[in-house]
């Protein structure tokens, strides 16, 4: 790192200078990955359960209920099977990851938005009985 | 930095050329982050057809709905092969970072199998379905749904000829930085299908039925 | 004889005698062409002896600066046949009125305007731009070349592949009749069952995994390799519009794949995606081709953006005005390109609330564009303005461009575009930013940059003679247009029967005329230069005075690019560098590690072509084949662990000396 000290100009974005120094990224330890799988196991088995016992009567707040779930579920594999933070590889990870997200909200959003509002404004009679459709 | 900049703009003063440049530099090592980049462009891969079933899953057309044909219970084996499959990985990982390029290839095999149990299973079920006339070709809603879930399970399959491969190049080479940038690349790869699937027997399956 | 048809069709699928269009007198004569022009540039590469060359230094090279340089090569080849179906389709149009039908039958002519419009975006625009950006942020940064060099050769490789399928369209079968984006129901296999539509899918699927690697690529390589020093505000606008675009490809092809996907499981498998029956949607199909076809705009014109930038800075001999606002106005360009996908279709019905939320954004992304044309505007204010051939392409941008931004936000008002909605008016607007932006932009860098890749300027003469029929030619081609669609006149039209309107049709087919002369002069332009080249020479390595440090190595730049990698300490470095009295380092040079050429890239691009074109025509054993062959070599690449090497220290000497030499004698 000789030459890096030399020019401090250059200190910020680039203190791994090195080949070897490069594959730090963390690998996660035992102890996160046990968190993460006892962790995932239980926000999947929930949703299972909830949906075959029948728990919640109405299913709109099942829905609701499970995709809640799915949501917590995702962001624990990002932080304990992805090693998902602010840090690694300079913020640059965690930087693409909130664009994506905002990139598939906008178009799973937009996308059932859109339709939606295309199929109550052009065919009226078919949003009510889908499966009279044929 | 800053201070370096205030002290030199503006004025001309000559400064030594050393000051403009390094004899040896080394950039930083990009696989990783580019690896990461292809997986966010396969999450809108993802994104486009989660957004197609989700217009088209109530497109019956006189065919099934989700209710009728998902087996949860199937659905549910196939989440544990998943799941379990990640944490094997994770071993592999561990291992890995010891160095024992024996115990990394068992747990990697591990993970290829529970992976391939998981594509038995997916495969039982659309010849079921198939079978039963509930082929892609019925409705809307079934188009969208082997859509999303089959594309799920092609990269799974590529996953396992990967992860196959890689087995060879540990087993032959050695543990080396290479093959660890490689086997942290499958690794993100392998979790990254993994969130996928969560909305998959969430968004899919366990709505389907509701 | 049963057998043997039912092999004959295993083997060959739906390929018969029957699809080459032997029987069309213009692809025949066309084909001729073809093959007397590419027997002849065959024998003289054998004569030269270029073959080996051609291998060993440019299809296997993995030097981002080549591959750059082909890239472009590429966008200018497929120009010429773009712009030859460009050229029919206003002969067709000027002529055919009331009695008249014209000389093209309309299912050759719907080819030909779908043939234009792919070719231009994917095979013109999309190689130009990326092959400025290749060539140019390496050096830009300070880097001896991109993260993935392999992989970059590779991305070349399937867009030229790419554009090949849809060259072969045309003597094999047939190209798409549907438009340049293919909606169904009409792409469907009913409303499609040739192979038209296929050629358009696949081509585009394979250059689309080119475009896709190529955008990772290059983000890796602005993220990870700039220089020290650089920090985000310090890279120059170029760089930073690289960045954004490269952004958009990896956030916004892959909805284009996973469209086209669907698209050819609809055709090949039956499924239901965009069908009319069956629960199928194709409103869908448009929603998602949007979803990556507006980002797709500013992926093409952000690139163009940074070139002006630069320009600019560079010819009024000033620092840009309002860097920091300039980067911003790019974020903000790159984050709002996805929030204004609907306003390509208006008219399809989701009503008020849906359209009015989408006319808003369009107008609101105007904000930011216009902020970058005051920039520009105070950069040239109080600057001593060089009018050289990029400054004068710049100040044409500058006025064509806003004409068609405004036009964009008349369209962007959902009651007008009611109106205007496939009409001619949105032909003549989107002519009016991609000719006076994306490609004005391109002709600016290609004429700025030029001297950097080949060691001598381009001439200004012929340059001038250009300059003035593209820009004189693109009004008279394209003014009349944006009256006829006020009038009414809806777009891919073969015949009129309307004769008043005839006038406009020929007033646009001579500007097409006058294009045309811009085109030759260009090509005469570049003969012209390559003669001249000796007085045109460019020694110093900095022949406008730039202001980055792609001047401040030598033209061509060294295999290397930077003996020593440059230490940054102000956004515009090489000016910076010049300013503080920066001498060249002549002596204790060291190694420098580089990776080494290969051919997989080619190959396994070559096979894609051919698994692409065999599942166009529907011959399985050979697709399988093909797709075994492809997944086969790349794993078979992946052992090859041994891809670098070092360029000993007496070669670096050598090179580097030279240039020492070149320069003290110019001095």
């Amino acid at each position: 790192m000789s030459e890096h000290n030399a020019h401090p100009a250059h200190g910020d974005d680039h203190n791994h200078g090195h080949d070897h120094h490069d594959d730090h990224a963390s690998h996660g330890s035992l102890k996160d990955y046990t968190i993460g799988f006892v962790l995932s196991v239980i926000l999947t088995a929930i949703p299972f359960w909830l949906v075959m016992g029948d728990v919640i009567a109405d299913p709109g707040v099942t829905a609701i209920v499970i995709l809640a779930f799915a949501a917590v579920q995702i962001v624990v594999h990002m932080i304990y099977f992805l090693h998902m933070n602010t840090e690694s590889e300079g913020g640059w990870n965690m930087l693409a990851l909130i664009f994506t997200v905002m990139l598939v909200a906008i178009t799973l959003i937009g996308s059932i938005w859109v339709m939606y509002h295309l199929n109550t404004n052009m065919m009226p009679g078919m949003m009510s009985e889908p499966t009279q459709k044929m | 930095m800053p201070d370096m900049t205030t002290t030199t703009a503006g004025t001309n003063k000559v400064l030594p050329s050393t000051h403009f440049y390094v004899r040896e530099h080394h950039p930083e090592q990009g696989t990783l982050l580019g690896f990461w980049l292809y997986l966010m462009s396969d999450c809108l891969i993802f994104a486009s057809l989660f957004a197609t079933y989700a217009v088209l899953g109530q497109s019956f057309a006189g065919g099934p709905s989700g209710k009728e044909i998902f087996e949860l219970p199937l659905v549910a084996l196939n989440t544990g092969f998943l799941l379990i499959s990640s944490i094997t990985y994770g071993f592999a990982m561990l291992e890995m970072q010891r160095k024992r390029v024996n115990a990394t290839l068992l747990w990697l095999a591990v993970t290829g199998l529970l992976g391939a149990g998981f594509i038995g299973l997916e495969l039982y079920e659309f010849t079921h379905l198939i079978n039963e006339g509930y082929g892609p070709q019925r409705s809307g809603f079934l188009t969208a749904f082997f859509a999303l879930v089959g594309t799920h399970g092609l990269h799974v399959t590529f996953g396992i000829i990967w992860l196959i491969t890689l087995m060879i190049q540990v087993k032959r080479f050695g543990l080396t930085t290479e093959n660890g940038r490689r086997l942290m690349c499958l690794s993100m790869f392998w979790h990254f299908l993994d969130v996928v699937w969560i909305g998959v027997f969430t968004f899919v399956y366990l709505m389907g039925v509701l | 004889m049963q057998d043997n048809t039912d092999l004959t069709t295993l083997i060959f699928g739906r390929l018969t005698w029957e699809s080459i269009p032997y029987h069309e007198p213009i692809l025949v004569a066309t084909f001729i062409a073809v093959a007397i022009g590419g027997i002849a540039v065959l024998g003289a590469m054998t004569y030269y002896k270029f073959w080996g060359t051609l291998w060993r230094d440019w299809i296997t090279s993995i030097d981002h600066k080549k591959i750059g340089i082909m890239y472009v090569i590429l966008g200018l080849v497929m120009l010429l046949r773009g712009f030859a179906d460009a050229l029919m389709m206003r002969g067709q149009q000027a002529m055919a009125f009331g009695e008249s039908t014209g000389y093209l039958p309309p299912e050759h002519y719907d080819q030909i305007f779908t043939a234009h419009g792919v070719i231009m975006i994917f095979f013109v625009a999309m190689p130009l731009v990326t092959g400025l950006m290749n060539y140019i942020v390496p050096l830009q940064i300070g880097a001896r070349d991109v993260a993935f060099p392999f992989l970059n050769n590779f991305s070349f490789w399937m867009t030229t592949f790419g554009a090949m399928l849809t060259m072969i369209s045309l003597f094999i079968g047939e190209f798409a009749k549907t438009g340049w984006l293919a909606y169904p129901p009409l792409s469907g296999i009913l409303g499609s069952p040739g192979v038209g539509v296929d050629y358009y899918i696949w081509s585009l699927q394979i250059a689309g995994i080119g475009t896709l690697l190529s955008g990772v690529n290059l983000i890796v390589t602005i993220v990870k390799m700039r220089a020290p020093g650089m920090s985000l505000m310090k890279m120059p606008v170029f760089t930073w519009t690289a960045l954004c675009t490269n952004v958009l490809i990896v956030a916004a092809f892959p909805v284009l794949t996973a469209v086209l996907g669907m698209l050819s499981m609809d055709r090949m498998l039956g499924t239901h995606f965009f069908t009319n029956d069956m629960g199928g949607n194709m409103m869908m199909y448009v929603n998602l081709i949007w979803i990556w076809g507006h980002p797709e705009v500013y992926i093409l014109i952000l690139p163009a953006f940074g070139i002006f930038s630069e320009v600019v800075a560079t010819f009024c001999r000033k620092r840009l005005f309002g860097y920091t606002s300039m980067v911003y106005a790019t974020v903000v360009i790159t984050i709002l390109s996805y929030l204004v996908w609907l306003h390509h279709f208006f008219t399809m019905g989701s009503g008020a609330s849906v359209n009015s939320f989408f006319g808003i954004t369009t107008m609101i992304i105007s904000i930011p564009t216009g902020a970058k044309i005051f920039n520009w505007l105070f950069t040239m204010y109080r600057g001593r303005i060089r009018f050289e051939l990029p400054m004068m392409w710049t100040i044409s941008f500058m006025i064509t461009f806003v004409i068609g931004g405004m036009t964009g936000v008349l369209l962007a008002v959902p009651s007008a575009d009611f109106v205007l909605h496939n009409s001619l008016f949105l032909i003549a607007h989107f002519h009016n930013v991609i000719i006076g932006g994306v490609l004005f932009g391109m002709f600016a860098g290609i004429n700025f940059w030029f001297p950097k890749a080949f060691g001598f300027k381009l001439d200004t003469y012929w340059g001038k003679w250009s300059f003035w029929l593209w820009t004189i030619g693109f009004y008279v081609a394209f003014m009349p247009l944006y009256v006829l669609g006020l009038m009414g006149v809806t777009r891919r039209l073969s015949q009129f029967a309307d004769p008043s309107l005839q006038i406009w049709f020929q007033v646009a087919a001579f500007g097409a005329v006058l294009i045309l002369g811009g085109i030759l002069t260009f090509i005469i332009q570049l003969v012209v230069s390559f003669r001249r080249r000796e007085a045109l020479k460019d020694v110093t390595g900095d022949p406008w005075e730039g202001r980055t440090l792609e001047w401040s190595t030598s033209s061509p730049p060294p295999e290397y690019n930077f003996a020593f990698t440059p230490v940054v300490h102000d956004t515009d470095a090489w000016a910076d560098m010049k300013k503080h009295g920066y001498e060249r380092p002549k002596d204790n040079f060291v190694p420098i590690h580089m990776p080494k050429n290969t051919g997989a890239g080619f190959i396994l691009a070559a096979m894609s072509f051919v698994c692409g074109f065999a599942l166009i025509w529907h011959m399985w054993p050979l697709a399988w084949l093909s797709f075994g062959a492809i997944v086969i070599s790349a794993i078979v690449h992946t052992f090859n662990y041994n891809r670098d090497y070092h360029i000993p220290v007496e070669e670096v000497v050598r090179v580097e000396d030279e240039r020492t030499r070149l320069l003290d004698g110019y001095a």
